[in-house]
C-alpha cells in the first residue's frame, strides 16, 4: 500500500464555535477516537480538498485531549476561509503534529510569564493549559494578554477564569477600547511596568504579530530574563511541514522542523526571524 | 565493482535494447542546446553534449506531479499517488551526480518523501566523465565536482573507439550483462583510462578565487555585505536561477479540481525563493521582501545552510544559473566579490 507524508488523513469536525468576527474555534477527532498525542506549541497541517493546506497551531492543551484536538483559525486566505464554511460533521485532512513545542521539562518549578498578542495565545492556550493542569509543578503563572480592540479578544470564558483564579495572574489589555470597555487600554508592552518578577527563575512565552515581538522581547530583557529563558513561536508560509518545501526557512532554519518554538538565544543572531 | 569496455559500435543496440523494458532518459538536441528526454531511437542520444537546459533533477522530482488524488462528492476521500516508472537515465555529468547525491539526503532524512525515493530507486544512473569543459560559465572543478567516485550505476569514460564503464552497483552489473556484450578491461584499457583522465584536468580551469570548503566561513561574516544589495537592483526576480539549478527542490502545493467540481488532485510544482510570494503568509506579511534578500537567500543555501543542513555545498558549479540569468548575475563572480571584500557581519 502506497503511503505518503504528504496524504492528509480525513477527520471529523466534532464542533465549530465563533469565537470573534475572524476567528472561529474547530474541534477535531481523529479517526476512531485516537489521540492525538501533541505537544503544547506543535502544528498542524490541514487541508480542504480542492482548495489547499495550511499549518495551523494546535490550541488545545494533551491534558484536555478527550480524544479530540481544538484548532483555532483566523479567516485570513483560502484554505482558512473554506474552513471557515465548513460545518460540524465535515470532514477535513489533517497532518501532524508537526514541530518542536515548548520545553515544558525546563519550564517546571519556574514562574512563567506567558505575553500573547492577538491570535498569539492560540498556540499559548495550549501550554497554558497544559501548566494550569499541573499547577503544583510550577511557580506563579502570569499571563499578559493584548487584544486591538475588545471584541477581538480569544477565549473569553478561559480569561474571565483566569483573570479571577488566585493561581494566575492575568492582565489584559486592548489597543483601543470602547464604550463597554472597563479594563486597561494600550498596547501590550503597557502592561509589563507593573508586573514584578524574579527574572532568574522566571520562563517567558510569547507568540503575536510580527511588529509585536521586537517590543516584547525589549520589555523581557529589560526586566533581565535571561535570553535563553525567553521562548517565542513564530509564524510562515508552510507547504510540507517536514522541512523539505522550504518556505518556512528563518536563515539557516526550517521554522517547520526547528521551530515553531524557538529561544530568543537560539535565533538572536538569525536577521530573518523578525 | 569492476571495470568494463563497451564498445561505441555497440552503445546503438544496447541503447535500443534498453528502451524496450525502461524508460530511458538521455541528452538529445534542443534547438541550439541540449535537454534531457525520453530516447526512443538510439540516434537522438547525444552523448557529446555540454550542458543541459534543465539538470536531471527533472527526472527525479518533476517540474509538476500528483501527490494524492481525491474525492469531494459526499464523504471527501483522499489516495496518495507514488508516479513512477522504471528509468534509465543516461549520460549524467558529474556535476549532476554530485547534485543528485545531494537531493538523495535531501529527500531520504528525517521525512522520507516516497515520490522522489521511489522514483530514485527505480532510475538507474548511467554517468559519463566530462573530458571537456561545458563552456566559460562552469567551475565544476573549482566545485570538486569534476570528477564522481560513487552516485551512478554505471559511468562511461569516452577512450575514443570504446566507452570504460565503471560498473558501481548490483543493479548496474545486471544491466550491462543483460543488455551488451561489454567485456572486462585489460590493463592496457587501464591504462589508457588513466591517460584520459590525466589529460582532461588541465583543460579545467579554477574560476573560483579561494578554496570552495571556504564557502560556509566566508557566507557566515558576509551578511551585510553591500552585493546583496546590488543583486537586488539587477535581479528581475524571474525564477530561473533556481528552476535550473540542478541542487534547488523547493515546491509548492497545490490543488486543482476538475470541473463538476467532484473530484481532483493535489500536486507540488517547482517553487522559487526568488519568487516574491514565496515567504508571504496569509495575512500578508513578507518574510523576506526585498530582492537583494532573496538573492543573499540564494547564495546562502548554495554556499552555506545546505553545507550545514547535509554535509555538502549546495552549489556543484554547473553554471547553469549564469547561463540563464538575463541579468547576468553570476553566482561564482559573487562568491568571488565577496571574498575579495569581505566586509563582516553576520547572519547565521
Amino acid at each position: 500500500m502506497t503511503t505518503s507524508i504528504y496524504t492528509p488523513e480525513m477527520a471529523r469536525l466534532v464542533d465549530v464555535e465563533q469565537m470573534t468576527e475572524l476567528e472561529k474555534l474547530f474541534t477535531i477527532e481523529l479517526p476512531g477516537g485516537r489521540d492525538l498525542g501533541h505537544e503544547p506549541g506543535q502544528f498542524m497541517m490541514v487541508s480542504v480538498l480542492g482548495v489547499g493546506e495550511a499549518p495551523v497551531s494546535i490550541t488545545s492543551s494533551p491534558s484536555r485531549s478527550n480524544g479530540s484536538f481544538e484548532l483555532c483559525v483566523r479567516r485570513v486566505g483560502d484554505v482558512t476561509n473554506a474552513l471557515h464554511r465548513s460545518q460540524p460533521g465535515d470532514l477535513v485532512g489533517v497532518r501532524g503534529p508537526f514541530g518542536h513545542g515548548f520545553p515544558i521539562e525546563k519550564m517546571r518549578g519556574k514562574d512563567l510569564l506567558f505575553a500573547p498578542g492577538g491570535l498569539g495565545l492560540a498556540p499559548l492556550r495550549s501550554l497554558i493549559n497544559q501548566v494550569l493542569d499541573e499547577r503544583g509543578s510550577f511557580g506563579r503563572v502570569i499571563i499578559l494578554y493584548g487584544a486591538k480592540r475588545p471584541q477581538e479578544l480569544l477565549f473569553r470564558d478561559e480569561l474571565e477564569e483566569w483573570v479571577n483564579s488566585p493561581d494566575v495572574d492575568c492582565r489584559i489589555t486592548v489597543d483601543r477600547g470602547d464604550e463597554t470597555w472597563v479594563g486597561h487600554v494600550g498596547v501590550i508592552t503597557t502592561l509589563f511596568p507593573d508586573v514584578s518578577v524574579n527574572p532568574r527563575n522566571t520562563v517567558a512565552v510569547t507568540c503575536g504579530p510580527p511588529i509585536m515581538y521586537r517590543f516584547v522581547l525589549m520589555e523581557l530583557l529589560g526586566k533581565g530574563i535571561p535570553e535563553t529563558q525567553i521562548y517565542l513561536s513564530l509564524e510562515r508560509r508552510m507547504k510540507c511541514g517536514v522541512g523539505k518545501c522550504g518556505h518556512c526557512q528563518i536563515n539557516s532554519l526550517y521554522c517547520c522542523q526547528d521551530g515553531p518554538v524557538f529561544a530568543y538565544a537560539q535565533i538572536k543572531g538569525f536577521e530573518e526571524a523578525m | 565493482m569492476s571495470l568494463m569496455i563497451l564498445d561505441k559500435g555497440a552503445l546503438a543496440s544496447l541503447v535500443n535494447a534498453l528502451t524496450a523494458d525502461y524508460r530511458v532518459v538521455g541528452p538529445q538536441a534542443k534547438g541550439s542546446q541540449f535537454a534531457f528526454g525520453p530516447i526512443t531511437d538510439p540516434a537522438q542520444l547525444r552523448l557529446d553534449y555540454n550542458t543541459t537546459i534543465l539538470p536531471p533533477k527533472k527526472v527525479l522530482q518533476p517540474p509538476r506531479e500528483r501527490l494524492a488524488t481525491f474525492t469531494m462528492q459526499g464523504e471527501p476521500r483522499v489516495e496518495p499517488v507514488v508516479e513512477t516508472d522504471p528509468t534509465v537515465l543516461l549520460g549524467v555529468h558529474t556535476c549532476d551526480i554530485h547534485a543528485i547525491r545531494l537531493l538523495d539526503k535531501v529527500f531520504s532524512q528525517e521525512y522520507p518523501d516516497a515520490h522522489y525515493l521511489t522514483r530514485r530507486e527505480q532510475t538507474i544512473i548511467v554517468g559519463l566523465e566530462c573530458l571537456e569543459p561545458c563552456d566559460e560559465d562552469s567551475f565544476c572543478k573549482s566545485m570538486g565536482t569534476l570528477t564522481a567516485d560513487e552516485g551512478y550505476d554505471l559511468h562511461l569514460t569516452d577512450l575514443g573507439p570504446a566507452y570504460a564503464v565503471d560498473v558501481a552497483t548490483e543493479a548496474g552489473e545486471q544491466l550491462l550483462s543483460r543488455y551488451s556484450a561489454a567485456r572486462e578491461a585489460a590493463d592496457s584499457d587501464v591504462r589508457r583510462m588513466n591517460e584520459v583522465l590525466s589529460a582532461k584536468w588541465p583543460r579545467f580551469t579554477y574560476r573560483l578565487d579561494f578554496e570552495a570548503a571556504e564557502l560556509p566561513a566566508l557566507l557566515s561574516t558576509a551578511y551585510d555585505h553591500p552585493h546583496w544589495d546590488e543583486l537586488g537592483e539587477r535581479c528581475l526576480a524571474c525564477g530561473s536561477c533556481t528552476n535550473v539549478c540542478p541542487t534547488c527542490y523547493c515546491f509548492n502545493v497545490f490543488d486543482e479540481v476538475n470541473m463538476a467540481l467532484t473530484e481532483g488532485e493535489r500536486r507540488r510544482r517547482w517553487d522559487s525563493c526568488q519568487l516574491d510570494e514565496f515567504a508571504r503568509v496569509a495575512g500578508g506579511e513578507n518574510f523576506r521582501e526585498a530582492r537583494s534578500a532573496r538573492q543573499r537567500h540564494r547564495f546562502m543555501r548554495k554556499g552555506k545552510y545546505i553545507y550545514e543542513k547535509f554535509g555538502d555545498l549546495g552549489c556543484v558549479g554547473c553554471g547553469r544559473c549564469i547561463r540563464t540569468c538575463v541579468a547576468s548575475i553570476s553566482i561564482v563572480e559573487g562568491f568571488n566579490i565577496i571574498h575579495s571584500t569581505a566586509v563582516g557581519g553576520s547572519g547565521q
